[in-house]
Order: C-alpha cells, then sequence, then structure tokens
C-alpha cells in the first residue's frame, strides 16, 4: 500500500523477483488445480475417444456415459449412502457432544471441572495407539458395525477448546437471568448458548463433516469384510489397488452397454476420483469463509 | 441477591456432573481403557485365549525390538521423513511472505484458494490424482510418449529412488498453502505503523520483508517449529499406507505403518503394541522437553 504514495521506477533486481514471484505461484497454483480438472475433464469425455487419445486440457467431445456407468455398478450407490449417513450423523453426533462438553467447562466454579477437563486435554497427547485400540474397540462389538464411523471420533478435545473458548466470549448476563427464571442447563444450552455460538457451531460442524467424508481407515480396519459398510473413500481406494477386480466388476455391471462406450478401468477411476472430490468443492467456499476464524480461536489455547 | 445465586449454583452443579457424565464415560472407554490394553506387551499374546492365559513374557519384547532390524529401518525412515519435514518448516512463512509482495488482489486470492484446497481432500484422493497424472495411462506418460521424449514410461509411483522427495513434494503440495494461513493472519495483524516508519527511513520492499514482517512472525515460527520437533516420531500412516507398494516398501515404511503391519496384518499384537510403547514414550519425552524449551523461549508453555 505504501509504495503507491512514492512511485519510483521499481529496480532490476525488482523486477526480476517480481516475474519469478508469480511464475513460481502460479505454477504452484497449476499443480494444485489441474489435478481437479483434469479428472472433471476425463469424467465428461466421451468414453470412446478417451480410451484412444489423450485428454490433457480440455474435454474430448462431451458425454455423460462415464458417470451413468459408474452410478450403475454393483455397490457403488450403498457406499454413496454409507458415506452420506456417516458424515451426516457423525457430524451431529461431534457437535452436539462438543459443544455440550465446551458449554459445561465453562462453568469455573463446578468442582469437578478442572479434573475433568483436564482428562479431557490428555487425549490430545496420549493415547492407545492403533493395536490396544483395536483390539479394545473390537470387544466392544465395533466389528462390522456403523457405529465405528460415529461414536469414536464423537468427542475431540480440540473442537471443545474451540466451541468453551468461544462460549466464554458470550456476556454470562444473558446466561444468568435465564437460569434465575428457572430454566435448567439443558435448556440454557440448547435455547440460549447454541444460537448465539453459530459461527463456531458451523466451523466445527463443516471440519468434521469433512473429516468424516474423508476417512477411511476406519472402515479398512473395522469393517473391511462387510461390503454394505464400505464408504465411498475405500471403495475408490480399491478400485485403485486392484485392477482385475475392477474389470470383473464392470462387466458384471454394463452387460447392456455397447461395447464401444464401454468404459476402461482407467476412466472407472477417474470418474469415480471426481465423484468422491465433489462434495468437498461444493462446500469448500463455505469452509473457507470459517477457516481463519478457526485457526486463529485455536491459537489462542484454552 | 449474591447468596440466591449461590445457592442456585449449588444444586445445579449435580446437574452439571449428570450433563457431562455420560460423554465422560464415554471417554474414558474410548480413550482411557486402550491404554489398559498396553498390559498385553507383558504377554505372548494370542486371540481367542483370554489374556492371562497367555505365556508371560515381561519385557523381552522391549529388549528385542532395540535389536531389530525392521524396527530400525523404519525408525530410520521415519526420522528421515521428519528430518526434512522439520527442514522445510520456514517454507509456509516464506510463502506468506513472497505472497504478501504480490500486489494483485486478485491473483493473491487465486493462490490462496487453490493452494489451501489440497489440505481438505483425503490421501487417497491425492493417490488418485497421482495415479491420474503418473501412472502408466496417466496423462504424463501419454504425452512424454506421444511426444517421444521417452520410449519407456516414467512412474514415480514406482521408482525406489525417489521415495522421500517424492512422498515430501506430496505432503507440501497438500499442506503448504494451509500452513501459510496461520502466517497470513500474523502479516495482516502486524502494525501498520512499523511499515511506515521504515519507509520514512527510505526501506525499500525487501528490507521492510527482512526486517519488520520476519521478525514480526519469528515467535509463531519457533512455536510451530518446537511443536513439529515434539511430533517427529509420529508421521501418522494414511500418507504411506496408500502410497505403498512393493517396490517403495523398504523405504516408505515408517513406524506407524511396522506397527499396522505387524499387529494387523500378521496378528502379533503383542510386539506391535510394544513397538507403539516405546513410541509413545518417546513423544511424550520430546513434547515435555519441547515444552520446556518453549517455556524458556517464550516464557509461555506451549501445552
Amino acid at each position: 500500500m505504501q509504495e503507491k504514495k512514492k512511485f519510483k521506477m521499481p529496480s532490476k533486481s525488482r523486477v526480476a523477483f517480481n516475474i519469478l514471484n508469480y511464475g513460481i505461484f502460479g505454477l504452484f497454483t497449476f499443480l494444485c488445480i489441474y489435478p481437479l480438472w483434469y479428472i472433471f475433464i476425463y469424467s465428461i469425455s466421451e468414453p470412446s475417444r478417451s480410451a484412444v487419445e489423450t485428454v490433457i486440457l480440455w474435454p474430448l467431445g462431451f458425454s455423460l456415459s462415464n458417470l451413468k456407468q459408474v452410478l450403475q455398478l454393483k455397490g457403488f450407490f450403498t457406499s454413496v449412502m454409507v458415506s452420506v449417513a456417516r458424515t451426516v450423523l457423525g457430524t451431529c453426533a461431534t457437535v452436539f457432544s462438543c459443544t455440550l462438553l465446551g458449554y459445561v467447562f465453562t462453568k469455573h466454579h463446578f468442582p469437578a471441572r478442572n479434573f475433568l477437563y483436564r482428562m479431557l486435554i490428555v487425549t490430545m497427547y496420549i493415547g492407545g495407539g492403533m493395536i490396544p485400540t483395536y483390539l479394545v474397540y473390537r470387544s466392544y462389538g465395533f466389528v462390522n458395525n456403523f457405529l465405528v464411523y460415529i461414536v469414536p471420533s464423537m468427542i475431540s478435545a480440540y473442537y471443545v477448546i474451540l466451541i468453551k473458548t468461544y462460549i466464554e466470549s458470550i456476556p454470562p448476563s444473558l446466561e444468568e437471568s435465564a437460569i434465575l427464571d428457572g430454566a435448567g442447563y439443558m435448556t440454557v444450552l440448547v435455547r440460549i448458548i447454541m444460537p448465539m455460538s453459530k459461527p463456531i457451531i458451523a466451523t466445527i460442524g463443516v471440519y468434521a463433516a469433512v473429516g468424516q467424508w474423508n476417512a477411511w481407515f476406519d472402515n479398512h480396519i473395522y469393517n473391511f469384510t462387510n461390503k454394505k459398510l464400505e464408504v465411498l473413500q475405500y471403495k475408490l481406494y480399491k478400485f485403485l489397488q486392484e485392477a482385475q477386480q475392477l474389470v470383473d466388476l464392470m462387466q458384471e455391471s454394463s452387460q447392456e452397454i455397447n461395447v464401444e462406450n464401454m468404459l476402461t478401468p482407467f476412466a472407472v477411476r477417474m470418474t469415480v476420483t471426481f465423484l468422491t472430490v465433489m462434495p468437498i468443492l461444493f462446500v469448500y467456499p463455505f469452509l473457507q469463509r470459517y477457516i481463519v476464524k478457526g485457526i486463529m480461536i485455536g491459537a489462542v489455547k484454552g | 441477591m449474591n447468596k440466591s445465586h449461590k445457592t442456585k449454583w449449588k444444586k445445579g452443579e449435580w446437574k452439571l456432573f449428570g450433563m457431562v457424565l455420560p460423554f465422560m464415560i464415554l471417554l474414558f472407554l474410548l480413550a482411557y481403557v486402550p491404554l489398559f490394553g498396553w498390559i498385553i506387551s507383558l504377554y505372548d499374546f494370542r486371540p481367542g485365549i483370554p489374556l492371562f492365559e497367555n505365556e508371560f513374557i515381561g519385557f523381552k519384547y522391549f529388549k528385542t525390538i532395540l535389536t531389530d532390524k525392521n524396527v530400525l529401518r523404519s525408525l530410520g525412515n521415519t526420522m528421515i521423513f521428519s528430518g526434512i519435514d522439520l527442514a522445510l518448516k520456514p517454507l509456509p512463512m516464506i510463502f506468506a511472505v513472497c505472497l504478501n509482495e504480490i500486489t494483485s488482489t486478485r491473483f493473491r486470492k487465486l493462490v490462496q484458494t487453490s493452494t489451501t484446497l489440497p489440505h481438505f481432500i483425503s490421501w487417497i484422493i491425492v493417490y488418485a490424482f497421482a495415479f491420474g497424472l503418473l501412472s502408466t495411462d496417466g496423462v504424463m506418460n501419454s504425452v512424454l510418449l506421444d511426444l517421444g521424449i521417452t520410449e519407456k514410461p516414467i512412474l514415480p509411483l514406482q521408482n525406489e529412488n525417489i521415495v522421500y522427495p517424492f512422498q515430501i513434494f506430496l505432503s507440501k503440495w497438500k499442506e503448504l498453502g494451509w500452513g501459510a494461513i496461520v502466517y497470513i493472519a500474523a502479516i495482516a495483524g502486524i502494525d501498520q505503523q512499523e511499515y511506515e516508519a521504515a519507509c520514512l527511513d527510505g526501506a525499500n520492499r525487501f528490507q521492510r520483508a527482512i526486517y519488520i514482517t520476519i521478525p514480526n512472525l519469528m515467535p509463531t515460527f519457533v512455536t510451530l517449529l518446537i511443536l513439529g520437533v515434539a511430533s517427529i516420531i509420529n508421521t501418522g500412516y494414511e500418507q504411506y499406507f496408500i502410497f505403498k507398494n512393493s517396490f517403495v516398501y523398504d523405504k516408505i515404511e515408517v513406524l506407524d505403518l511396522y506397527i499396522y503391519q505387524m499387529g494387523l496384518q500378521l496378528g502379533d499384537y503383542s510386539y506391535a503394541t510394544t513397538v507403539g510403547i516405546l513410541k509413545s514414550f518417546v513423544s511424550i519425552i520430546l513434547l515435555v522437553a519441547a515444552n520446556t524449551v518453549a517455556k524458556k523461549v517464550r516464557g509461555e508453555s506451549i501445552m
């Protein structure tokens, strides 16, 4: 801003730096956008053309055949539903439990508060590790169970800190008057605190939703034997890993489609990738709005 | 007024306790009970047999591990990945400072928007992108072969000689833009008067960046660096799990992946747990050390 006041000829080194700077940032930006663009144009290209020509910068023709055929793949729709279900239910559960805990931990005079709060914070630094956790969760019956997608991620110390910090900034007088009027804590939480904490709840909701949508390792560890509980990310992983299985599945699923428009395994992989990443692109503008806010609150540790 | 207020809270304390209790029990079951599972490292645990009927081996595995070639190799890989990562810790700060030098607001927004996006996609998607661009059928090899630049496809995903730089490149591709946000926010918070004063003294843009912007970012950088040291042993497993294949396995196997492989693939729960416990101890020691250093450097703890 300041250099607008006094206009000088930029020095040679300055010009060189600017060119380099724009160049490097331009390249990096391209590297971030191009893969997305590529899977998009591949998905909407005509299968008969993309099988023989190279898709580079522009779709080869236009066809929804790839998308249609992928949607008809056996088991694809189920995995979409599992992913949607875990995202919706998991996000609601996480937001509710973390908001409740965050609210209670703002009550500094609550005698057990310090002990319980510390108990929560410690979980950020110490955990049982992969194997003991697996064995214990297995004994809870989490194997082959949809609940393993929801329950273990319900309580996050980090989210509780974010919410607690936010609620502490709400004037306490509002809440106190409601309590004097005889409202219970639960009523205060749902009627007063939650509506007033919308920005932070939205932030955490979006974070949690993205986390749920992207999660797959729990599927791999606990539910890998049950195809009905397969999430979309894991389905994609399998498509990427197991070429032969994919070919079999494609033949099984698309008997009526003529050979010319038959998908190649590569096309299936690109199209499924596109469909898997699309929801993230949809919520991204929303995410961005809350990113800095979330980070700044997070920087002020509770 | 004050008195009645107090009695109200007293009554409420039990209600508050009742509210959190179910969630604290859940937390205990999910996060604390697995800690008791550490006991299996003292037994030759075989699934199906009740724990205490397994052979008691005491600390035998703790000794074996320190000479186990595979563990040491994984530890070596972990240290290489973390070491390079630590060396590259200034990158997000440099990114933010250089981005700040770009005068076109539109271009700056475009860069920020597109470079932050990869943080929000899963490693599976990253792998799918790498597959789409770099595999035999991928766009890079199609172009190179069409133009006749190479005769054989170039396959970075299967090249064991470039495992470290390639994986570091991928993790930077994914996280650099995101890591820069905290610095970008910090730059926005720098007092403009400092810049104005420097302008009056005749400092050019470069000097302003070196003598004002960077010193202002140093506290954030030091904190993040110390936190980074604390987590050098915890590389996570997702990236390495996804990108592993038989060509690169020896170099990509980090400790977290080793534990997964040993425990869940080969079923040697006790041995894998022992490695995990040792890893936890190292990371707690590092964390406490980092916290002590942070207290000395910044005058406040990071935990």
